[in-house]
């Protein structure tokens, strides 16, 4: 029997997706591990606490609560001490994180601290014995590569939206935990300079609208911005010729040097369907291409394609959905 | 310090071709390397050109390029000198999969080097993990900052744009460091031919990598399964109404 601990994300004071998919990863460990507790370790400004109820029902058998106002902000080096410092005070079989932009920093912080093996990015974990194995998908997507981890504990990073938050509620009884010490040497944020607010993260939002250079213009990706909005819960995304050339901010470029995304909904516009924006977003589980040109490669990787000019199918898709969920 | 410049380290990697068509090899445990072509993985590159343009702009200073694995990489530390970079030291292991003990190597021998700043590339191609630069900043004590898409640095101080998702955010620290490059820095310059001649004489030390003990592996390396072939469900505005139907009743996601 072995217990894990979370590290459970918040972003604005609430709990992230991700920070409920680790949970359900650490579940999924915990059980296979002979029945041990999964804890969810809750960092945040003073009042974060009052969000433990949400880990405890999606499977944390207790959430150590550590309120501090230093963590408003991402504050690395002290987080990565906390969680570090709790993996050795809890001797856990395992840290599991989310491996989005906090977890692929404090990932490997806390394995260095630790002195632990590290597997990043992954979509699966088995128990055999006294090692831990995972998969993740290695060479932009093109490769699922399958680690064996020995030692104990492990420190893991569960790729977003790859292992889907399940309700199992628990005692979820809270324990109240300190901060640790940051070192006296540190990175110093001056200045947050927000995105587009009113829309969901690419990492957690369940559906993607994402345009290229078929929409001639910067000024179309209003049609993208439409859509969106008629699907309601929708992140916008974009390839990287078009943040190359600014039509959209550089943090929206989905693929291989940009966001990996795997949503319910993968919507494609005026995209051809290059390598490199393929490497982003093939996991998505539905994806629908709507390009001028029959030939793209994007068609391939698509469950629904049209060819036809964007410009004018993209109106009409965007009433239709309006249409669509008149009443939700 | 007296001589204008900082003195950089910079540790890449060798990744293949990102283009390439990927086999599995016959040990079922790694990829076939057979036609691949190799290169300085791209977020390295960018972080030996970051590298370069600090110190050209501070016109002195120092970059010493350092990687972890098989003799293959020697190619690789080469085409950094010949990019610019002064001087390579090969950390000699095989293919190691535990990015906790390539840190481990790193840090023995970055410690002592007098480094100001140690720079990475964000992750690699293959892995995509991004472990090795940050664990070495752990090991090493020093502040981290990752994902840097501008960096500059003076005074003893550093100043680096870092994209979030959704949002970027500004951030100061203090040298030394270690700092993880995102693209956006600089585009990797190629070698002039003077530069590739210059490099040929340029010191590349090689020396077993003091890896410790490895605790990750690779069993088994596979390709995804296909995606099962697509449907083109009409041309223009007419396949909109199927579309959405198919949205609603098969993917079920309206």
């Amino acid at each position: 029997m072995a217990n894990v601990l979370v590290f459970a994300e918040t972003r604005n004071g609430e709990v992230r997706k991700v920070a409920l998919e680790a949970v359900t990863a650490a579940r999924k460990l915990a059980d296979a591990s002979g029945g041990g507790e999964v804890h969810a370790l809750l960092a945040g400004a003073p009042g974060i606490g009052g969000k433990a109820s949400q880990l405890a029902k999606y499977g944390a058998d207790a959430v150590i609560v550590v309120e501090s106002p230093e963590f408003a902000q991402f504050a690395r080096e002290s987080l990565a001490a906390t969680v570090a410092d709790r993996a050795k005070a809890g001797a856990y079989r395992a840290v599991v994180l989310g491996f989005s932009a906090q977890g692929r920093d404090l990932g490997p912080r806390v394995a260095a601290r630790l002195d632990a093996p590290i597997a990043s990015d992954v979509t699966d974990v088995v128990v055999s014995g006294d090692s831990i194995t995972v998969k993740h998908p290695g060479y932009a997507n093109k490769v699922i590569v399958t680690l064996t981890l020995s030692g104990s504990p492990v420190v893991l990073s569960v790729r977003p939206s790859a292992f889907t938050a399940v309700e199992s509620p628990k005692a979820g009884r809270v324990d109240q935990g300190q901060a640790s010490p940051a070192p006296a040497a540190t990175v110093k944020v001056t200045e947050v300079k927000e995105g587009a607010k009113g829309r969901p993260d690419l990492g957690d939002a369940p559906i993607i609208i994402s345009g290229g250079r078929g929409l001639k213009a910067a000024e179309n990706f209003k049609l993208i911005e439409d859509l969106a909005d008629a699907f309601g819960n929708a992140a916008v995304g974009a390839t990287r010729a078009v943040t190359d050339d600014g039509w959209r901010p550089h943090a929206d470029q989905i693929g291989q040097t940009g966001r990996q995304v795997s949503p319910q909904l993968y919507v494609a516009v005026g995209i051809s369907g290059a390598i490199q924006h393929l490497a982003g977003m093939r996991s998505s589980k539905t994806i629908v291409a709507i390009n001028k040109d029959k030939e793209a490669p994007i068609f391939k990787v698509a469950d629904y394609g049209i060819v036809g000019d964007v410009l004018e199918v993209i109106p009409a898709l965007t009433a239709a959905v309006r249409e669509a969920r008149k009443g939700h | 310090m007296g001589a204008p410049g900082v003195k950089i380290a910079v540790c890449i990697k060798r990744t293949p071709d990102s283009e390439s068509r990927f086999r599995i090899a016959g040990s079922g445990a790694a990829i076939d390397e057979t036609g691949l072509k190799f290169d300085i993985d791209d977020f390295a590159g960018y972080a030996v050109e970051a590298a370069l343009q600090l110190n050209e702009k501070a016109g002195g200073g120092e970059t010493v390029v350092y990687a972890v694995g098989p003799d293959t990489l020697q190619e690789s530390l080469r085409k950094a000198m010949s990019m610019g970079a002064d001087r390579a030291v090969h950390l000699k292991a095989d293919n190691v999969a535990d990015g906790i003990a390539i840190a481990r190597a790193l840090a023995s021998e970055l410690k002592g080097g007098g480094y100001d700043l140690v720079l990475f590339g964000k992750h690699s191609f293959d892995s995509s993990a991004g472990v090795v630069g940050t664990a070495t900043a752990e090991l090493l004590g020093v502040p981290c900052v990752t994902a840097a898409s501008e960096l500059s640095v003076s005074g003893g101080k550093g100043v680096a744009r870092r994209e979030l998702e959704g949002a970027a955010e500004m951030v100061e620290f203090p040298l030394p460091a270690v700092v993880t490059i995102d693209e956006g820095v600089a585009r990797p310059r190629y070698p002039s031919l003077k530069g590739i001649m210059a490099a040929k004489k340029k010191p590349l030390e090689s020396k077993p990598a003091q890896l410790g003990t490895v605790r990750v592996t690779v069993s088994k390396m596979e390709l995804p399964p296909e995606r099962p072939a697509g449907r083109i469900l009409g041309e223009g505005v007419a396949a909109v109404p199927e579309l959405v139907r198919l949205l609603q009743n098969e993917a079920k996601v309206i």
